[in-house]
């Protein structure tokens, strides 16, 4: 039997698989499939220092092997997540990777703070998201900003600090190395790539908010290139996502140079995703005689 | 609790122009099913997200859903056949309250809001209540389900257009019969809830609606299917159609 164990930042995942940050929830809803102390860590919904109400709908959109979203970061606020989520999550033998994103660097630092002293396994920063207009995607665009940003939030951790990266870059390698530099512990990617779909009978476009975040199969080659750059250029942890559905899937983010990896959209689809994806990366493993999962990591050969 | 149950197809009918009606084997779905809630259905291979469709009625372990063709999901799934399986979870969402509707109830579908009415009069019959249906369409080719309603119990028909039954909205009916009723319950298009809502309130009458919005997961995850609802504060809030609805209490809505 291959272990599955992934030691990630000094964490000790029990497999790779984790949920990526606003596809999950809290965890209620897929707790209801499957026993969430099945997989290596859950990635909550993403957390704001008060509660954000979200953009209205429509807030998703389908596309070929994908979706676009613009659910703009609704989520009931740190404290309420502290208070009434974190005692939920903690029945449950899994690492609770808490996300966090703000407005300002101060906000940023006050999130992470917060977070550091409740308990929650890892910090997992977002400085990527597409649907909030101030904060989110325009910390992760800019190198300089970055290097700010996640500096400043790592004075304030006191657990590991996951950053995580937009794909909507020229050159991603060059945000993972501020990032390092700055500090981060680990970086996740890739959060969604701006995209946009039109209503031709209206010709307005279909979402709320114009443009959304695409994720989904479709995205998957995009994550894997990403992730194979990103893996060369740092030498700290990755956390890899975008569009992965599959054990098979999750083998190759691994070549590619993630640790761990984080399933999303594919829950949609089918809710048990995640753990028909355990068995089948257990099953490859054992079938090509890799006996543990960071013998994959980063193993692709070019 | 939400289950994902592996259905195999019983029958699929076509019951008019883009119109099917599918009842599939469904036991461990039905035994939870409440009036009111929805099934989340994977569409085939090409359709990454499942397709929300309306609980119509269901009996011995029998789940019957009735829907419109709108896309490719839906025409993948109305060409499914006897015996073919359909992944699907449910029951999902949060369904009506027949009871606290009263003795005297009126059950308004506005074209393929129709179907998820038909178990409420049921249910509403078997709680010793005397319901009545109020059942609008476009036109003729889109009437459904009028004889089922109709075998239990007084239901009027609408058609925009006048070229079947009474011509007219829904709302026409119901405003000549609103003083005779104890409660209000609609699943239709928006604008016809919001003037369901507006008549049901003036007469101080509870009223019920089911409504609808494009989604994701189906069970309260991924926060897409956002339904603006008044807060307390008299700000607007977001609900979610799949957890929180699709059914709200119409004083709710932020229309």
């Amino acid at each position: 039997m291959a272990d599955l164990r992934v030691n990630f930042c000094g964490v000790e995942l029990k497999n790779p698989i984790t949920t990526a940050s606003g596809t999950f929830g809290f965890g209620h809803e897929y707790g209801e499939f499957f026993d969430l102390s099945l997989l290596g860590g859950v990635g909550v919904k993403g957390l704001t220092p008060t509660e954000r109400l979200g953009n209205p709908a429509p807030r998703i959109a389908e596309t070929p092997a994908g979706i676009l979203n613009c659910v703009g970061l609704q989520n009931p606020g740190i404290d309420r997540f502290i208070e009434e989520q974190i005692p939920f999550l903690r029945q449950y033998d899994t690492a609770i990777i808490a996300n966090v994103s703000g407005n300002t660097v101060e906000e940023y630092e006050g999130m992470v703070e917060k977070i550091s002293d409740a308990d929650v396994d890892l910090i997992e920063m977002n400085i990527s998201c597409p649907n909030v207009k101030c904060g989110g995607m325009a910390f992760g665009t800019r190198p300089d900003m970055v290097e700010e940003v996640v500096s400043a939030a790592k004075k304030k951790a006191k657990k590991p600090l996951i950053v995580k990266l937009s794909p909507n870059v020229t050159d991603i390698t060059e945000i993972a190395r501020a990032a390092e530099a700055a500090g981060a512990d680990a970086l996740s990617l890739i959060n969604t790539l701006l995209g946009m779909r039109i209503n031709i009978e209206t010709r307005k476009p279909i979402l709320s908010n114009i443009m959304g975040g695409l994720s989904g199969p479709a995205v998957f080659p995009v994550a894997v290139r990403m992730v194979y750059q990103v893996r060369k250029a740092v030498s700290v942890p990755i956390l890899g996502m975008g569009g992965i559905r599959t054990g098979k899937d999750i083998v190759e983010m691994l070549l590619a140079g993630a640790d761990a990896v984080a399933m999303g959209t594919v829950m949609f689809a089918d809710p048990m995703a995640p753990v028909k994806a355990l068995r089948e990366l257990e099953d490859w493993m054992d079938a090509h005689g890799v006996k543990s999962v960071s013998e994959l990591s980063g193993a692709v050969e070019v | 609790m939400s289950i994902q149950e592996i259905c195999r197809v019983a029958d699929c009918t076509r019951l008019g122009e883009g119109l099917y009606s599918i009842t599939m084997h469904a036991p461990a779905i039905c035994e939870k099913t409440q009036v009111g809630q929805f099934v989340h259905i994977a569409c085939g291979e090409g359709n990454l997200l499942r397709r929300p469709i309306s609980i119509c009625d269901w009996q011995d372990g029998k789940l019957r859903i009735v829907f419109q063709v709108k896309g490719e999901g839906t025409k993948w799934l109305a060409a499914r056949k006897e015996g073919d399986e359909l992944d699907v979870l449910g029951p999902l969402g949060h369904g009506f309250d027949t009871k606290a509707l009263g003795d005297k109830p009126i059950f308004i579908g506005g074209g393929i809001g129709v179907p998820p009415m038909l178990a409420c009069v049921k249910k509403a019959v078997g709680e010793g209540a005397q319901p009545r249906a109020v059942l609008g369409f476009r036109n003729k080719d889109a009437v459904i389900l009028e004889d089922d309603f109709k075998a239990v119990c007084e239901a009027f028909v609408t058609t925009d257009d006048g070229s079947y039954a009474r011509h007219g909205f829904v709302t026409d009916v119901l405003k000549e019969i609103v003083a005779d009723t104890t409660g209000v319950a609609a699943c239709g298009p928006k604008p016809m809830l919001k003037a369901i809502a507006a008549i049901a309130d003036a007469a101080g009458l509870p009223c019920q609606v089911s409504m609808e919005e494009r989604m994701g997961c189906g069970i309260g995850a991924c926060l897409v299917c956002a339904c603006a609802l008044k807060a307390e504060n008299g700000e607007t809030r977001y609900g979610h159609v799949c957890k929180d609805g699709p059914v709200f209490d119409a004083k709710e809505v932020a229309w």
